[in-house]
Order: structure tokens, then C-alpha cells, then sequence
């Protein structure tokens, strides 16, 4: 598959890179003891060190390393046991520094990759150039007066890891899956939420176009995109402006551009005159930030086990197809409830019943896993009923909407309400006897070779035993008087 | 390395400074001057030095990830010249 932008000129193919912050979970900030917590009254996690008062000196937090280089393994990277923290200058209101420290030279970490799957089950792998560490600016408020900016320093200083790729995608849908595989992975190492919304991810999107077997043209980088859809818009509508200005005999200006949902367009953020200069240079007040050998391996070894070891492992030990396991690792606190489910019982029903049935309740009452009406034991204890031939397939349905209403236990609905399966051969033969001395037509319609009728007789069997007959005693029972 | 009078301005311009256009040529003959000094250090021969980054070998100390600080915001806004309620204010910014 191929993703190709169709021009005046012939075809053009797209060229993406992603720049993808993620705020680091941690208490404190990166070079403060200052609260890094969301959501405080404003300008109250603040320390002398965020508001950059003079002879403030930063003390980096040993957590944000940890996590980051946690981070790092996850995307199976090179780490670097020795890294350096440089200033990077400039100018606005919720800067107070006038600098943010930032690694520019010695990244934390190196080269790594991380492996996407597109819709069409193909399987991508996307290189990562580097990861570092750096800080979070404040918040600047420009609708709260008709002539000023209000500034709020609580998210200055809040560590962030910047994580780069390589220029390897080619497709909007590739940087979706790309930002979506990374984000499951932050999630599963515990590093960053991942919360697009509430910006602890923002995605910065480098976009190119290209004829096919060139070099790289100009790029342009679109800032800030706060949600995956919009950053597959944005690559779409970029790509087409640009081709749109090659094929006019332009040139594409490498600028910083920001995305429009609203009008669906991007536009110049600022220009090239006045393009940052970052005057980067080793930050004076930071040592060289050396990690020990040692550390790493144990932070290494006490990494949960990632979203891609988890669905082969689901694979091999549960016997249930890829795309299954795939949707059931998709969030850690699936997988966890499906391994619940599944241990030491059908796990193939376990499956079916967890990604069809419980998903679908989950969906249909607005719950999350977390504040389910159906714990992972309670649903487990129904599939117990099923195997055990307490109740059936059909009836189970039944069951499981009770308890979704109830919050009862399977048992205890089935008890209540009587559902427990008919194994009694004396009652089905009654049943069956009772079904064909009311439809002597159909009965013989069927003798006279009629054969489609046999689920007839079934469903109106099941019918008058209210659902609850044994459907394989009821199908023996069936042909033996048939 | 000599800088023309455009990129005086241009420097200036990114440090936020404004200047007279009377004092550009003073200040590129000062600018030139330091930069001239500092480039005495191309006269030295570094091939196969590894880069310094200090002396000693000391590394970052790192601390716990408590919290420590904050919750001082009369502190913070101590010396802001024109604070509104618990924040800071500037005059609009707007890209």
C-alpha cells in the first residue's frame, strides 16, 4: 500500500517526521521541588528555580531521568550514559528564564525504533532519532484583559521528554498509528499519560513532499497539534499546499506553521525574518549528566512487559488469533482483565466474551474498565457457569445483561431467576413431544423432505422451554423422534 | 569573522534591544573587537584533544522526586510590577 498525492505534475510522495512531547510522570519538577501535579491554583507550584529569580540553581530530579531513560528502553534505544543539558534562548512572557534547559548536543538517548501496524494488517517500522529531556514553559492567558497577558508559571519546569523520528512516514494513517504505538507504549512503562487533550502529548509535525527517487525538499513544521485526527488533517491539507506551490513554479519557504481544525487549512506562524535563533550553549550551572551502567540495567529489568511482548505472548499462550490479542493489549488494563478472565478457563471464549459482550456493555453505558458493574472475576465466574453446563450460550446473554444491571454474580442471577439449564432428558422428550403434537403441518412438511425445518423444531423446542434447554440434548432428542 | 551592519541588527533584534541607527557603527566596531579577541583561541592546535567540558570529573547530583517547594506565591509575585490576583501580567502577546 501507498500513499501518493495526485499533482498537475504526476504524482508526489509525502515525507513526515514527528517531534512528540510527553510530559513526564513525576512529583516534583525536572530542576525544582516544586509540585508537578495538574491543575494547582495558579502560580502555586512554583519555586524560585521556575520563576527564575537571580542565583536560583536547578538540581535535577534523579525520577525524570529514570524516566526517561525507562522511555528509551521501551523504544528499544541507545542509551547514553553521559549527556549534557544546554540553554536555549528566547524571548517570551511565560519564560522567565529567557532560556529553557534543553539537550541539544548529548541527548539522553539515541537511536531506537518503534514497529506500527496499518489497517491493512502491514507491519512499518519507524526509526527514533533521539529522546531528551527538557522543560515545560507556563501559561500565558490572553483573554483575561483587553491589554494584557496573564501569566500562570505552575507548568514551568515540568520535565518533558521531546522524542524525535526519523523522517520515515510516509502516510497520514502511518503518523496516526506511529502516535497512537507510542503513546500505548509511555502508557505500558508509566512515563507519560499520553492525555492529548489535556496537552501532557503534543505532537509537532515536520511535513515535505517530494517526487519519487529525490532527495528531501524544504519542510515546514506545523507546532502543537493537540489530537491524532487533527495531526492526519494537518499532514493531508500541508501536503497538498505545498504541492500545490511546487507545481506553480513556487518554492515552499521552511517556516513554523500552525494547523486550523476550524477553517481546515495552515497557516505562516512566524516568519522567516523572524525564525528563532537559539544561541544554543551549555547551560553552566549543569554538570555533565552521567548514568550508570548498573542503574540502567536494573531500571531495564524492572520494565513491564511492553505491547508488542504482551500480544505474542497472548498469541503462543492463550491460542487466540492476532487481531484479538492486538485489541486486548491495546490498553494495559485490558490485558490485565482478559488474563484474569482467561486463567484457568477457556480462553477463546474468554476472549470473545471480553472484546464482543463486555466491550459492547462498556460502550453502551458510557464505563470504563476501571468502574465496570462486571468485574474480570465476576465475568470469569459466568463463563464458569457456561463450561460447567450450567447454563447456555444464549441464556448466558441473559445473564450477563442482568448482572450489568444487578452487579450481582452469575450464580446468584441464575439462581434468582431460575435459569439454570435443562439437562433433564425426561423434560426435553416432553417438550419436544409437546412441539410436534401442535405443528402436525410442519411435522409433516419435514417427512415429506422438508429439512430446513429442523431449526424450526429446534427454536420452538428452546421456545417452550424458555431458552433454557441443553441445545445439544435438544438436537439429539430432536433426531431421535424425527 | 566580521559582522556587517545587518547582522548588528539582526542580533539586537533577537535580544529584544532596540538601538539608533547612529550607534550601529560603534557597536560593530565593539562587537568586531570581541570577536576578534576570542578568535586568538583558533591560534591553538586542538587536534586529537578530546573536548573539555570542565575541570574535574565531577557529574550532575541528582535529588529525590519530592516535593519540596512551592506553595509561595506571594514569594513568586514579590517582585512582579504589576500583578493581577494570583497571577503575573504582561503587556499583550499576541502571534
Amino acid at each position: 500500500m501507498s500513499y501518493v498525492i495526485e499533482g498537475r505534475t504526476g504524482p508526489w510522495e509525502l515525507v513526515v517526521g514527528l517531534e512528540v512531547h510527553a510530559q513526564v510522570i513525576s512529583q516534583s519538577k525536572l530542576f525544582s521541588g516544586a509540585s508537578a501535579s495538574y491543575g494547582g491554583e495558579p502560580n502555586t507550584h512554583v519555586s524560585l528555580v521556575d520563576a527564575g529569580f537571580p542565583g536560583m540553581l536547578p538540581v535535577i530530579n534523579r525520577e525524570c531521568v529514570a524516566q526517561a531513560v525507562r522511555t528509551g528502553l521501551g523504544l528499544k534505544a541507545r542509551i547514553n550514559l553521559e549527556s549534557r543539558f544546554d540553554r536555549k534562548n528566547y524571548f517570551y512572557a511565560d519564560l522567565p528564564t529567557g532560556y529553557q534547559i534543553s539537550q541539544f548536543t548529548h541527548p539522553i538517548v539515541g537511536e531506537g525504533a518503534v514497529e506500527i501496524e496499518l489497517a491493512d494488517g502491514s507491519i512499518r517500522t519507524i526509526g527514533i532519532t533521539r529522546l531528551h529531556l527538557e522543560q515545560d514553559a507556563g501559561k500565558s492567558m490572553h483573554d483575561q484583559d483587553p491589554t494584557r497577558s496573564f501569566i500562570d508559571l505552575n507548568r514551568a519546569g515540568v520535565a518533558l521528554m521531546e522524542i524525535v523520528s526519523e523522517p520515515d512516514i510516509r502516510m497520514p494513517e502511518e503518523a496516526g498509528a506511529y502516535l497512537r504505538k507510542l503513546r500505548m507504549i509511555l502508557r505500558y512503562l508509566g512515563t507519560c499519560d499520553g492525555n492529548m487533550e489535556e496537552g501532557s502529548m503534543r505532537a509537532d509535525v515536520n511535513v515535505s513532499v517530494r517526487k519519487a527517487g529525490e532527495p528531501f525538499r524544504t519542510r515546514c513544521e506545523i507546532k502543537n497539534v493537540n489530537s491524532i485526527r487533527y495531526v492526519m488533517q494537518a499532514i493531508e491539507i500541508e501536503a497538498a499546499r505545498q504541492v500545490e506551490i511546487w507545481e506553480s513554479g513556487g518554492s515552499v519557504d521552511q517556516e513554523t506553521r500552525l494547523f486550523d481544525p476550524a477553517r481546515g487549512e495552515t497557516r505562516s506562524l512566524r516568519s522567516k525574518e523572524d525564525a528563532h535563533d537559539y544561541r544554543y550553549f551549555p547551560d553552566p550551572d549543569l554538570l555533565p549528566l552521567v548514568v550508570e551502567e548498573a542503574w540502567v540495567e536494573s531500571l531495564d529489568a524492572a520494565l513491564p512487559e511492553l505491547p508488542d511482548a504482551k500480544r505474542q505472548r497472548f498469541q503462543d499462550e492463550y491460542g487466540i488469533p492476532r487481531y484479538d490479542a492486538g485489541v486486548l493489549v491495546a490498553e494495559q488494563a485490558t490485558a490485565d482483565f482478559y488474563e484474569t478472565v482467561a486463567r484457568g478457563r477457556d480462553p477463546r471464549l474468554a476472549a470473545n466474551w471480553v472484546i464482543g459482550d463486555f466491550f459492547a456493555a462498556l460502550n453502551r453505558t458510557g464505563r470504563t474498565i476501571q468502574d465496570s458493574p462486571i468485574t474480570a472475576e465476576g465475568l470469569g465466574g459466568m463463563l464458569d457457569l457456561i463450561t460447567d453446563g450450567t447454563i447456555n450460550g444464549k441464556i448466558a446473554k441473559e445473564v450477563f445483561e442482568d448482572m450489568l444491571e444487578s452487579g450481582e454474580s452469575a450464580a446468584a442471577v441464575v439462581e434468582r431467576r431460575g435459569l439454570r439449564q435443562v439437562t433433564d432428558t425426561g423434560a426435553i422428550d416432553a417438550a419436544v413431544q409437546a412441539v410436534l403434537d401442535a405443528n402436525q403441518d410442519k411435522l409433516a412438511e419435514y417427512r415429506s423432505g422438508k429439512d430446513k425445518l429442523f431449526g424450526f423444531f429446534v427454536g420452538q423446542v428452546m421456545k417452550a422451554m424458555a431458552g433454557k434447554g441443553n441445545p445439544a440434548l435438544v438436537n439429539a432428542a430432536l433426531k431421535k423422534v424425527l | 569573522m566580521s559582522l556587517d551592519p545587518a547582522t548588528v541588527r539582526r542580533i539586537a533584534r533577537l535580544a529584544r534591544i532596540g538601538i539608533d541607527e547612529s550607534d550601529l557603527h560603534a557597536l560593530q566596531g565593539e562587537l568586531n573587537g570581541i570577536l576578534g579577541w576570542i578568535e586568538q583561541l583558533n591560534e591553538v592546535d586542538i587536534d586529537g584533544v578530546e573536548p573539555m567540558v570542565g575541570t574535574g570529573h565531577a557529574a550532575l547530583r541528582m535529588r529525590d522526586d519530592v516535593v519540596t517547594d512551592g506553595d509561595a506565591r506571594d514569594a513568586v509575585l514579590s517582585n512582579a510590577p504589576d500583578a493581577a490576583g494570583p497571577f503575573y501580567t504582561v503587556p499583550k502577546v499576541v502571534e
